[in-house]
């Protein structure tokens, strides 16, 4: 099957400033992918790219099979993209901005899809009024209509939630995963590092220009010791705790293990050996750590 | 790779066009107004003293004048204000988005610049009704140059609001570049009554060719042959066309 999105060596120079350097990545249909890293790091440049918006000083990309340089129109109808920035046009109101956004892509009669999505973005009672007189949030919810509103099979959202509140990331997440249910192939940029978690099936994470980790959500959780035990002690630690090692973190001591039954056997040695236990809960792995040391690594 | 995207531009255009007539007072309303205030005063002035062309009244020498630079100053307006206004707010991403090319785009543009020039025009010229009937005695060649000024207009337009990245910069090309090439175009006189050194300068003005050509319209009297100035602006308008196509088709600032 072709790939939703091919990137093959992308390159992206601004001056002496390397933005992207030598990207090679696929994307398969149907997937919730995300891509994340540090500011600065290429994800919006990489986006940019692939939407049309910027030219690669070197390198190539597909959407849906099609050249989004050579093939720019095909390309184009593939794919939707919610920008980061809270944009939008003042003359005008919710309903023109979607059938304006229709009629670019060659869509003349779309009222049908333009009144599902205000219903389905919670939009209706505000179709006929002006962008100036919605919230940021609603504008949010606008932008993501006119990403849509032409059905691409290509879905990609830069950082859709950044200072969004937490019910309308709620129901946008609800509409998000609903679509790739439905088969639309999900890109997503997040600083949010839960939401990447939580979503998607596969992450892609750059640093400076570079892909530094690939792989699907629950490998990259694997890789780090993530399960953590963290015990509060009334008194010093005891002995003996069969040549355990924990860390100290403020008033609690933790125990590492990618292994559950590890960490119980080191509550039980630890209750063995009469500490005074006030206090203790296990985390389980999260993407952030693993962020954090592929970050770390990639220095 | 497939073919043109004919709604696409349809759409883009009409965005255009709805764009200034949401604010038709300041788009087309305030133009009027102030060249008709140009058309009041300087009529009152010198009408009884100065004649043109041998019989023609100083204020209906006027009129085709000011009209044609209303067509000229809102062209440009249009396209300049619309991209950058666009670019600055970074809603020009809702028209890079989509399959729209840059033929497309450009034509969207400067036909919609030329449409509101068209309007506003004739919006002064109705006006000048109140103080002077002048009417075209050549039609066809108002309507020629009235398109080719407009486009002409309406492409300097786009690069200026392409190439400017502050209003004070596309302030600066409308205020040094285009007004007093516009003004020194023989809007307000005939450049026969310059000193040579003036009359031969205003020659290598393009604006004057579309000014001297429009009035040809109406009166029938030119300063220069309409065919020669039709020439001139005709090249003009390739070379300006041109230009711009290859600025859009590069990406120059709005492609990255």
């Amino acid at each position: 099957m072709t790939a939703a999105i091919s990137v093959r060596g992308a390159v992206k120079h601004y001056g002496a400033l390397q933005a992207l350097g030598g990207v090679d990545l696929d994307v398969a249909q149907g997937e919730f992918f995300a891509l994340l890293g540090p500011n600065g790091a290429g994800k919006t440049t990489l986006i940019s790219a692939l939407a049309g918006l910027i030219r690669l000083s070197a390198g190539s990309i597909r959407v849906m099979g099609h050249d989004v340089v050579d093939d720019y129109r095909e390309a184009r109808r593939m794919v939707g993209v919610v920008p980061q920035e809270l944009v939008f046009d003042p003359f005008f109101s919710v309903r023109e901005v979607l059938r304006l956004q229709s009629g670019y892509f060659g869509l003349k009669r779309n009222d049908d899809w333009i009144d599902e999505l205000l219903a389905s973005l919670d939009l209706t009672k505000k179709a006929d009024a002006n962008m100036r007189q919605l919230s940021g949030g609603m504008k949010r919810r606008v932008l993501v209509a006119q990403a849509l509103v032409h059905r691409p099979p290509v879905i990609v959202l830069d950082e859709p939630t950044a200072g969004v509140d937490v019910e309308l990331r709620q129901g946008l997440w609800a509409f998000v995963r609903k679509l790739n249910e439905q088969g639309h192939t999900i890109v997503l940029t997040t600083h949010y590092l839960e939401e990447a978690q939580t979503l998607c099936n596969r992450i892609a994470m750059l640093k400076a220009g570079r892909i530094v980790a690939l792989d699907n959500t629950v490998n990259l959780l694997r890789a780090v010791d993530g399960h953590t035990l963290r015990v509060r002690i009334a008194g010093d630690l005891p002995a003996g705790l069969n040549g355990a090692a924990p860390e100290r973190d403020g008033e609690h001591w933790v125990f590492a293990s990618d292994d559950y039954t590890v960490l119980l056997d080191r509550l039980v040695a630890l209750r063995n050996a009469g500490a005074a236990i006030t206090e203790f809960e296990v985390g389980r792995p999260d993407l952030e750590k693993v962020f954090v040391d592929v970050m770390r690594r990639a220095e | 790779m497939s073919g043109a995207n004919l709604s696409g531009f349809k759409t883009l255009l009409y965005k255009e066009l709805l764009r200034f007539w949401k604010v038709s007072l300041q788009t087309i309303g305030a133009p009027v107004l102030s060249t008709v205030l140009y058309l009041m005063i300087f009529s009152h002035v010198l009408d009884s003293h100065v004649t043109v062309y041998g019989a023609i009244e100083y204020t209906a020498f006027l009129v085709p004048g000011l009209v044609m630079m209303a067509v000229l100053q809102n062209a440009f307006a249009n396209s300049s204000s619309s991209l950058i206004q666009s670019k600055i707010t970074g809603n020009i991403v809702f028209v890079l988005l989509p399959p729209i090319s840059y033929r497309e785009f450009y034509a969207a543009y400067v036909l919609a610049s030329v449409l509101r020039g068209v309007l506003v025009g004739f919006g002064v010229w109705l006006a000048s009704l109140i103080f002077v009937f002048v009417a075209p005695k050549a039609p066809l060649w108002v309507l020629i140059f009235t398109l080719t000024g407009g486009a002409i207009l309406g492409s300097l337009g786009v690069i200026a609001g392409i190439w400017a990245e502050k209003f004070d910069q596309l302030a600066g090309f409308q205020n040094f570049l285009i007004m007093p090439l516009t003004m020194l175009a023989g809007v307000f006189y005939s450049v026969h009554s310059l000193p040579v050194f003036w009359l031969r300068v205003s020659h290598f003005n393009p604006f004057f060719y579309m000014i001297d050509g429009f009035r040809y319209g109406f009166f029938g009297v030119s300063d220069v042959s309409p065919w020669l100035s039709l020439s001139i602006v005709s090249m003009f308008l390739a070379v300006l066309a041109a230009l711009t196509l290859r600025m859009l088709a590069s990406g120059y600032k709005l492609r990255g």
